[in-house]
């Protein structure tokens, strides 16, 4: 049997119209089962507000917090030191926005500073193996398991919000907490934004610590939240903005 | 003088024959026996229905394998909720679901990785809870 051009083109084109049969039948077992424990807090992009001028002098009571849930080692050489969460002078956190006649408060604050959970993050574009990925709802995490410690995202942070354990930290965490993993030698850290916890519909540990509620966090993306009216109404000011990171720290000053 | 040296080279050809597959005979011959594994833990003992996750022949064969779909689609796509064959839910996590049962990870996981000679890096970073205390 020879086929002419007109039947062959007519089986081309019936066998083209099968490919469309899995959208339009939609079986049931083709479908991606994804549940999402109700208990479990959604944004469309978390984002936190700092209202530095709350802060007590010498309170770490967010960074204890969050040094203790995480696991994050103490080492006692500066050279080594891991944060995830730590101080600077108004003056480091805006390098800028500092000048001879600036209010001596201002002067003397010291903000608490971690990562910016960046829009538009460097960390995320220059990592190679993927292991610092942005997720949908904006946190900047990293997958452990990935990364090589290459160290090129600590370069490419403009915030320094990023530490490489250049030692096995184990020896060096206070107390283990065995919900969170430690890390290993040779993989860099950084704040992620409590995501285990807001998995399990728990608000990020700093701001449960925070007794001034100088820390508000929330979806900046729903115009009702708590985080929403704070910026609506109060001016704030992001780190180093410029670089168009889009940072999602909000500093209230 | 000819036949010696081929005598040499014979004698050399053996020695190396030998020494390649050594390790394929004296497997066979010094046989080591499987490990047994201890399912003798708390939380096992007090289980009326004795089922890991899925049913035993498949978590013996296919453990290391589920356990990486875990890890990527927990981590990476925040979809931590495993539903087994049988309809039964899972928190996809390594130290919440799976260490709460197997509590002792030197009888269990340790013996049977050391007889393969497999080397996962998990411990290095997860936490078995008992081993905190220590």
């Amino acid at each position: 049997m020879t086929t002419n051009r007109r039947d062959f083109l007519k089986i081309a084109g019936a066998s083209a119209l099968t490919l469309m049969t899995p959208a339009i039948l939609r079986p049931s077992w083709a479908k991606e089962k994804m549940i999402t424990p109700v208990s479990s807090l959604t944004a469309k992009r978390w984002a936190m507000a700092i209202d530095a001028a709350k802060c007590p002098p010498d309170c770490t009571d967010c960074i204890t917090a969050c040094h203790a849930v995480h696991n994050v080692p103490n080492f006692d050489n500066p050279k080594d030191e891991v944060k995830w969460i730590w101080t600077e002078p108004f003056a480091a956190a805006f390098p800028g926005e500092k000048h001879r006649y600036l209010a001596n408060s201002l002067q003397q604050l010291r903000l608490p500073v971690f990562c910016n959970h960046c829009a538009n993050p460097p960390c995320v574009r220059v990592c190679p193996t993927k292991a610092t990925f942005q997720r949908r709802d904006g946190i900047i995490m990293m997958d452990y398991h990935r990364c090589i410690g290459c160290r090129l995202c600590m370069a490419a942070c403009p915030y320094g919000a990023r530490s490489m354990n250049y030692r096995d930290p184990r020896p060096f965490i206070a107390k283990i907490n065995p919900d969170f993993p430690t890390r290993t030698k040779g993989v860099v850290e950084k704040c992620n934004f409590c995501e285990e916890r807001l998995a399990k519909g728990m608000i990020p540990a700093c701001v449960g610590a925070c007794k001034q509620k100088a820390l508000v966090f929330g979806d900046v993306e729903n115009s009702r939240s708590d985080i929403w009216l704070l910026l609506d109404k109060r001016f704030n000011l992001r780190r180093r903005a410029h670089l168009g990171t889009a940072p999602q720290i909000y500093y209230i000053l | 003088m000819k036949n010696k040296k081929w005598g040499l080279i014979i004698l050399g050809l053996g020695i190396f024959v030998v020494g390649v597959t050594f390790p394929i005979w004296y497997g066979t011959i010094k046989s080591t026996p499987a490990p047994v594994l201890s399912l003798d833990t708390p939380v096992i003992n007090s289980m009326q229905n004795k089922k890991c996750v899925e049913d035993t022949a498949f978590m013996r064969a296919n453990h290391m394998k589920m356990l990486n779909d875990w890890r990527d689609e927990s981590v990476r796509e925040g979809r931590r909720t495993y539903t087994a064959k049988d309809g039964q839910t899972f928190e996809k996590s390594l130290t919440g679901t799976c260490i709460q049962c197997h509590t002792n990870k030197e009888q269990f996981c340790d013996r049977c990785h050391n007889y393969v000679g497999a080397k996962p890096t998990c411990f290095s970073c997860h936490i078995v809870p008992r081993e905190v205390k220590k």
